[in-house]
């Protein structure tokens, strides 16, 4: 009977551990943390990425956890915004419901401005890892912070650099053509150029808008024949970007420069492993990482080891996870306004994105910056600005 | 306003881009002709084709054109076993049914895809990918132009075997009148099997034309699929000449429209025909009327 009775409360003590592990032990209660990309349709690819990145970070974090919590561990709660910001909005309350102390995402600027606004409704901390669109952080949004740079903070630094390099080499371009996607991304960033652009002394000679998908490029191609601009800015993602070039090479046309403002694929590994050709010389202005700090390669190798790009997206989405972690650790709380507070007063500083310190002003990183790279001999190096330089830029490509 | 140097190439861009929108389309109005059901699954199975001719392409060096004896066939056996298999048995002899099982496949499809590849965009480099043939003041891609001819000779050789073969005779027999071919000794589940076989067939042949000169992804058949059920609308449901004459002319309007409009705006040009063709021919540019 005694041993009986034993058996059944050893099976009893022993089930119970098994079904609530956390209930037993002295472990500290996890911290859920929302990651919410467009993973399936038109964006698909580079909601992918971002999840990569997230995924790595929080592998990264949970290796000794939040130590403010007695090492409490990210738990991730998935989201899919299928790439539509309705889709994310909804994937906000589904994370809210779950109990998510933050989020981190949602990659494209029409999403985050969706998704952000859901997460203020329930004051849930939301970091956004690329979206560039500006009124992003420029809503009064308690909730929302930006790590990295802005479309006008992008457009401002390449045009400045655009025009110093026009005029080192003697001023050979004129003219210009914006190539840019329909969403508030590309309509932003082309506008912005736009307006930028005739105060350096260029022509804006046409600024053509895509829809997502495009199939065929070859009429925008044809247009450019037309207008024979010196020099062609696409603002676009990344499977655009891939054909628009693509294209051009097959229409044989042959710009000055091929000058991207966040190009979809003009600082991608990928692009330029596949393409070397049509991605040789090509100049970005883009998310990059500081090239001389040893962290970022050791993640690009890790990521390759994954058999993933070592793109922007994922980079970005990695470091605001960390940007989340580190506001976790100061917060010594998954409280979302202690989160918040956390996040507020930041100077966050252990990356290797060329931001130095966290310092957030109405939600938006101060120091965030983008780089200029270019393509050169099938590898994509630094070239403005000088503290981060690795090869001296060749401008303009073709005379 | 443009000259001809620049509307030329338009024009034969469009058209080149036209013969693959019909190639397309071709396979979904014999699957309405016959079956009458709109098959949601049309995206996700060029999705499949285009998917396999990538492999092939990856795994064993198979040139796409060189691809097609190996992915017409596949993709032909997929669409038979997938209709006598899954969309017969699971629709119950109701249109309605049909329909949501079709949409339930493509959806499955692309989460399969999503699993196996990822999300990843893939391309397939060949030795002729940014070859181009000059005509006049034009540049034209030679896989387009391959695509062209290919178009042409699918549509040639299918309306061939809808109009001469004993089995078009039995797909025109079921379409008209399915309980009555039924009587005359047709076996009208192995003709349905067949017309969804082709069908998807012609995706395949689509597939090995458009890898090329484009990418595959999970999502890359809903770019497609929008286009070929209006094509299907304008040239009439079911009607292959109209399939073929829709495309090309769908593929033109959109090639001068964005030339002229900008890309966004010149997709007003294709819709503005189609419901121009709805109000004044509503049966559609070759459709009998009902």
């Amino acid at each position: 009977m005694s041993n009986r009775r034993t058996f059944i409360q050893q099976s009893a003590a022993a089930a119970s551990a098994l079904a609530f592990p956390l209930v037993g032990g002295a472990q500290p209660k996890a911290v859920k943390v929302g990651i919410l990309h467009p993973v399936t349709g038109a964006l698909a690819y580079s909601g992918a990425q971002c999840r990569a990145g997230a995924l790595m970070a929080v592998e990264d974090i949970n290796k000794s956890g939040i130590k403010a919590l007695g090492g409490a561990k990210f738990e991730v709660v998935l989201g899919d915004a299928q790439s539509n910001p309705q889709a994310g909005a909804a994937e906000i309350e589904k994370m809210n419901e779950a109990g998510c102390a933050a989020v981190v995402g949602a990659y494209a600027s029409s999403i985050c401005l969706a998704t952000t606004q859901a997460a203020a409704k329930h004051n849930l901390p939301h970091v956004v890892d690329v979206g560039v669109a500006d009124q992003i952080v420029e809503r009064g949004l308690k909730n929302t912070f930006r790590f990295g740079p802005g479309y006008r903070t992008c457009a401002q630094v390449a045009v400045n650099n655009l025009h110093v390099l026009n005029t080192l080499a003697g001023k050979p371009a004129k003219t210009v053509m914006i190539v840019h996607e329909e969403s508030l991304f590309g309509t932003g960033t082309a506008g912005l150029l736009a307006r930028e652009l005739p105060g350096f002394g260029f022509e804006v000679k046409e600024v053509i808008k895509h829809a997502n998908p495009t199939r065929d490029f070859n009429n925008i191609v044809l247009r450019m024949k037309a207008v024979n601009a010196d020099i062609v800015i696409p603002a676009n993602y990344y499977n655009e970007y891939v054909l628009l070039l693509r294209t051009m090479q097959q229409q044989q046309v042959r710009p000055k420069a091929i000058y991207s403002v966040l190009g979809g694929a003009a600082s991608s590994y990928k692009f330029v492993k596949e393409f070397p050709e049509a991605a040789d010389g090509i100049i970005d202005c883009n998310h990059w990482f500081n090239p001389k700090d040893k962290r970022s390669a050791a993640l690009r190798k890790r990521t390759e080891a994954q058999d993933i790009f070592y793109s922007y997206e994922v980079f970005n989405t990695y470091t605001a996870v960390r940007l989340l972690a580190d506001a976790v650790e100061r917060a010594k709380s998954a409280d979302r306004a202690a989160i918040i507070a956390a996040l507020e007063t930041s100077t966050f500083s252990d990356h290797f994105l060329p931001y130095g310190r966290t310092k957030f002003v109405n939600g938006q990183n101060q120091g965030a910056q983008p780089l200029m790279t270019q393509v050169v001999k099938n590898d994509i190096r630094v070239i403005v600005p000088s503290d981060y330089r690795e090869v001296d830029p060749v401008f303009p490509l073709r005379s | 306003m443009f000259g001809f140097d620049i509307l030329f190439p338009s024009l034969l861009n469009g058209l080149t881009t036209g013969a693959v929108y019909a190639l397309i389309a071709l396979g979904l109005t014999l699957i309405y002709g016959v079956l009458h059901i709109i098959n949601f699954a049309h995206g996700a199975a060029l999705m499949v084709a285009l998917y396999a001719v990538y492999l092939l392409k990856v795994n064993w060096g198979v040139d796409p054109y060189l691809a097609l004896p190996i992915v017409v066939p596949g993709m032909f056996a997929l669409g038979y076993v997938l209709q006598r298999a899954v969309i017969n048995r699971a629709s119950h002899g109701k249109d309605e049914n049909i329909l949501l099982v079709t949409l339930g496949l493509s959806i499955v499809l692309e989460n399969l895809a999503l699993i196996v590849f990822k999300s990843d965009t893939r391309t397939i480099e060949t030795a002729y990918t940014l070859a181009t043939v000059q005509i006049g003041p034009a540049f034209i891609a030679v896989p387009k132009l391959v695509a062209f001819a290919g178009a042409l000779l699918c549509a040639g050789v299918l309306m061939a075997i809808v109009a001469r073969t004993d089995l078009g005779r039995a797909i025109r027999a079921v379409a008209r009148e399915k309980h009555g071919a039924r009587l005359m000794g047709i076996d009208v589940d192995h003709v349905y099997a067949m017309s969804f076989g082709i069908g998807l067939a012609c995706l395949g042949a689509a597939a090995c034309f458009l890898l090329p000169t484009y990418y595959v992804n999970p999502q890359v058949g809903s770019g497609f699929v929008l286009v070929a059920f209006t094509i299907v609308v304008l040239g009439g449901m079911g009607s292959f000449a109209g399939a073929l004459v829709g495309g090309l002319l769908i593929g033109v309007v959109e090639s001068l429209g964005g030339l002229v409009l900008g890309e966004s705006l010149g997709q007003i040009g294709i819709f503005g025909i189609f419901i121009l063709v709805l109000l004044f021919r509503p049966q559609g540019l070759f459709g009998a009327r009902a």
